[in-house]
């Protein structure tokens, strides 16, 4: 739960246009550090557009998206993909894992940690003849990594092929892997998909112990509501592009709007 | 000025050659999203056998010019489109489902394969076939520089254009184009709507094979020399059109072509012939820079 | 196996066999390397169409009878490995090191060997340089050759028109190649694997067409000649030195030898290799080797995690074509004398089919490929004109059956183990 209400990113007036097609249409909405923000909504409602536009992937078509840290405000629309990552420190997951197949699982997260190690290699410079300072942050990189696979158990498949894994901890790894980069908001698009409902619970367990352990907010697309409803600070809800809801969990359970969108949903899905 | 048109009408004819290429480019590029490497090697077994059905009839006594053109189209098109066949069967379909660079390797191994299979069993040298199709006009004279048009251009031009629009009436009213446009959209679905994937997929490379070999009888016609080699060169410049005139678009690669042919023909004439080819590839690397969906494509969007 | 099994077989292996005679009549049936002579300009050779279809009729019925025998699955990078990686591994390739080592002592050791294996040596470099771009960064570079040349072509020039070493003119070379692999670089980054591919092809025609035709500089069709010969430490491997120079033979008291500077060579490229396999492994570790792999499995995800995809791109080209440019330097000054001839697109596909069939990322596996479609045209003359034919065939035939190529492992950089990793 938090106290903390500074605000970690404002979304103002966000819209983003694929030829006709309107997918996100005037949103808004905060995100505050140390808060777990869940974006929910039925399929195609735009919530992984709406990742999309924040982690770089596509231009926005109008709105815009700032970033705070370290006091500073940080426009992210006009940022390139991959400086999103680096200079706001917004790392994310995606909805088909995308974990380096033909690597192992220690190497994953390792590779997360690049701009760290590039630096400390001096370009690689350094690291190409051997310098100790090099030496001691890859010890140091492999000590992250070890911390990561011991919270989710994979210690000992640390050399194994990541693509070899099974589904459920694929997906954990990939939030690890994400977590390596050191970010500041974490974004998870559907980390819950295909997972029975222990795996589910696990999850949700361990999203929760990244907010408390560490200094950073989540962003959470989802669908399956025992996740949303039992770990979410915040929850945003879209629909056709559109923000309809935007508020607690036990608010939003009750927002007419929200029922109405879920129509035909079991009323369970919600409790 | 007149120099100019000379150029133009060249142009235009080498245009129709590459533009004939480039759709079989651009219909396996559109349908299942690769570069097929060896579609060159098809045009340059397009010519040979074109040339070879040539000496056979010359040999057993068929001259008549119109029936020996007929019987060698159809010979051509007939066992080019086979070996397209067998390529789509042998080297891509057994890795549709494959990591991303194998079909591309696959592709380029059966370019080297076929090029060299050609080269053993036919010999490296050049191979001429007498002029078959002669005469032309003259269309204006300008102080001693005459432009001339021959038969063999309007010919050439003619037919393809006839075969464009062809093409594209298949792919807008039959039900073989609309399953290709199906698969291009959504291969998943179109299955599950039960098209024959497989098939329709096998019979866009043998329509693009019979283009090539389509092409391959003009060149053999319009220059009268071919060699292994051919299909090497002709392929990069035929995918260049393709890129130019926009991937997966037919009216694209026709125009692509044409262009393609005009720049080759009026570069060689006012600069450089020896860097010709250079121009070209110069074009590829424009467009792909600047503009990558072509003249008549539509970008691609990204799907994370 | 029933009647019914047997005439689905023969049906397939029917249909086959049509379909290899259509392939066959007029390409196989009709022969037109022939001199004029005949009349008709072509000879028939339909014995061969009938070998042809007999075979593939046979081929087909036979493959039936194979057990277990299917194409790879297309699971692309999950495959289970071949062999295992790691210490076993890393035992054949020091085995593989002292043998090459002590190569021109052995007795059964000769010019011709020692020769031989030079030029497998250069074939190594440029597998293991082409192997950065293509196995690790997973980008298609089909025009190597060129970077080849631009070393090459470099090295001579700098060696005759500034006078230079060897050991000077060699690392300019290549700093010459990795600029063009830079130049390369920029203006294919942001395209996909296909379009990214024949860009190159096209590069490296572009390349080999200014050799040709800017005689200026590049000598034109001929070449350039005459290129210095590496000395050891000023003394040259000659057999009447200049006045007042010491040459190699006289300085140890041996007779002049034409095989010492070939053996000399052939040190050198040992050298060259051994570096280039030390450095390549090093790279492998580091941030930017890890940032290729992960290029290579997913661009998309590379971009989450704050890795730049065009500098992890122009890194791998250029020090591939750095690698490949001093390999071509090492080729310039060995054969004295260079032309166009060497750098055209069969070049390239040599190279590609070392890269292929060691195993798209393997050091040991490009190694083999290496020796063995070096040595294989020398085993016959049959064998150096089927060898293009051969290299294309196998290329496709990897691809559906190894698509890791012949030893499909992979040994991670990076280990987790006792803290240190291995």
């Amino acid at each position: 739960m938090s106290v903390d209400k500074t605000p970690l990113l404002e979304v103002a007036r966000l819209s983003m246009r694929f030829g006709g097609v309107l997918a996100v249409d005037d949103v808004s909405f905060t995100a505050y550090a140390h808060d777990i923000t869940a974006i929910i909504g039925p399929n195609g409602a735009g919530k992984t557009t709406v990742f999309n536009c924040l982690t770089g992937f596509y231009r926005p078509s109008g709105g815009k998206l700032v970033f705070h840290r370290d006091g500073r405000a940080i426009p992210l629309q006009h940022l390139a993909g991959y400086r999103i990552a680096r200079i706001a420190g917004i790392a994310r997951t995606f909805q088909n894992v995308r974990l380096f197949a033909g690597m192992t699982v220690l190497e994953n997260l390792i590779v997360a940690q690049h701009a760290r190690l590039t630096r400390a290699s001096l370009y690689n410079f350094g690291g190409l003849i051997g310098l100790p300072s090099y030496r001691r942050a890859e010890k140091s990189a492999v000590e992250t990594a070890r911390y990561w696979l011991d919270l989710l158990g994979l210690t000992a498949r640390a050399d194994d092929n990541a693509g070899n894994l099974p589904y459920g901890q694929q997906r954990r790894l990939e939030i690890a892997r994400a977590m390596c980069t050191d970010p500041t908001l974490l974004c998870v698009d559907e980390p819950a998909a295909g997972l029975n409902p222990h795996e589910s619970h696990e999850l949700a367990r361990l999203l929760v112990t990244i907010r408390d352990r560490h200094e950073l907010g989540v962003l959470l697309i989802e669908h399956d509501m025992s996740v949303v409803m039992g770990i979410s600070d915040h929850i945003v809800v879209l629909n056709y592009g559109k923000k309809i809801a935007d508020g607690s969990a036990a608010e939003v359970r009750r927002d007419p709007a929200v029922i109405a969108a879920y129509l035909g949903e079991d009323e369970e899905e919600m409790a | 000025m007149s120099y100019f048109l000379q150029q133009f009408v060249n142009g235009l004819t080498l245009g129709a050659i590459y533009g004939l290429i480039a759709i079989g480019y651009t219909m396996v590029y559109g349908i299942v999203g690769m570069i097929n490497f060896a579609h060159g090697e098809v045009y340059m077994i397009g010519a040979f056998v074109s040339l070879i059905t040539f000496l056979v009839l010359g040999a057993v006594g068929i001259t008549w010019v119109p029936l020996a053109l007929m019987l060698v189209l159809l010979s051509a098109m007939g066992f080019t489109a086979v070996y397209g066949w067998t390529v789509e069967r042998i080297a891509y379909r057994p890795l549709r489902g494959s990591f991303r660079l194998a079909p591309l390797i696959s592709a380029i191994g059966m370019s080297i394969f076929l090029q060299n299979y050609v080269q053993l069993l036919q010999g490296a040298r050049v191979k001429t076939l007498a002029p078959v199709i002669t005469g032309g006009f003259t269309v204006m004279q300008n102080g001693g520089f005459a432009v001339q048009v021959s038969y063999l251009q309007i010919v050439i031009v003619a037919i393809t254009i006839a075969l464009m629009a062809g093409f594209s009436i298949m792919i807008a009213a039959t039900p073989l184009g609309r399953a290709q446009r199906a698969c291009e959209q959504d291969m998943t679905m179109a299955a599950l709507l039960g098209i024959n994937v497989d098939r329709t997929i096998s019979q866009t490379f043998v329509l693009g094979a019979i283009l090539a070999a389509v092409a391959g009888l003009m060149v053999t016609l319009y220059y009268g020399v071919i060699d292994f080699f051919i299909g090497f060169l002709a392929g990069i410049k035929a995918f260049t059109a393709a890129v130019l005139g926009g991937i997966g678009s037919l009216p694209g690669a026709m125009l692509g072509g044409f262009l393609i042919g005009l720049i080759e023909a009026f570069w060689s004439g006012y600069f450089s012939a020896e860097y010709k080819d250079v121009a070209v590839f110069g074009i590829l690397i424009l467009v792909l820079i600047f503009r990558p969906s072509g003249l008549l494509g539509r970008p691609e969007v990204e799907k994370v | 196996m029933t009647a019914q099994d047997w005439a689905g077989r023969i049906k397939g292996a029917a249909l086959a066999g049509l379909v290899a005679f259509a392939l066959a009549v007029p390409l196989v049936g009709i022969d037109t390397n022939v001199d004029d002579a005949t009349g008709h300009g072509f000879t028939t050779r339909f014995s061969w169409v009938v070998i042809a279809v007999a075979s593939v009729f046979a081929g087909k019925l036979a493959l039936g009878f194979v057990p277990h025998f299917h194409w790879a699955a297309p699971q692309g990078l999950r495959r289970r490995t071949t062999l295992k990686a790691g210490r076993g591994v890393f035992l054949i390739g020091l085995a593989a090191a002292v043998f090459a080592l002590a190569l021109p002592m052995l007795p059964f050791s000769s010019r011709y060997l020692v020769d031989l294996a030079t030029t497998v040596l250069i074939y190594i470099m440029l597998g293991w340089g082409l192997n950065i771009v293509v196995g690790l960064a997973g980008l298609l570079n089909l025009g190597y050759a060129a970077f080849y040349a631009v070393g090459a072509y470099s090295f001579a020039l700098v060696a005759q028109d500034w006078g230079l070493s060897f050991w000077l003119a060699l690392p300019i070379a290549g700093l010459l190649a990795a600029l063009f692999g830079i130049l390369l670089g920029l203006p294919v980054l942001r395209l996909r694997g296909d379009y990214l591919a024949i860009v190159t092809l096209g590069f490296g025609e572009i390349v080999r067409i200014v050799l040709i035709n800017w005689g200026s500089v590049t000598g034109g069709p001929n070449g350039i000649d005459g290129i210095p010969r590496p000395s050891f430490f000023g003394m040259p491997f000659v057999r009447n030195p200049p006045e007042g120079i010491t040459s190699f033979s006289q300085f140890f008291h041996l007779d002049f030898d034409p095989g010492q500077r070939i053996v000399f060579l052939y040190y050198v490229i040992l050298l060259l290799a051994l570096l280039t396999n030390l450095f390549s492994l090093r790279l492998r570790r580091l941030p930017v080797g890890l940032a290729w792999e992960a290029l290579r499995d997913d661009e998309i995800a590379c971009r989450a995690l704050g890795i730049n995809p065009t500098s992890v791109k122009l890194s791998a080209f250029a020090i591939s074509a750095m690698l490949g440019g001093i390999a071509g330097a090492f080729f310039a000054t060995r054969q004295g004398f260079i032309s166009p001839e060497s750098f055209g697109f069969q070049e390239s596909a040599t190279v590609l089919a070392i890269v292929v069939l060691g195993g798209l990322g393997s050091q040991l596996g490009v190694v083999l490929a290496a020796v063995v479609l070096v040595t294989l045209p020398e085993f016959g003359r049959e064998f150096d004109q089927f060898r293009m034919l051969l290299f294309g065939a196998a290329m496709v035939a990897i691809m559906l059956w190894r698509p890791r190529g012949l030893l499909s492992a992979r040994a991670p950089s990076i280990r987790l183990g006792a803290g240190d990793p291995a």
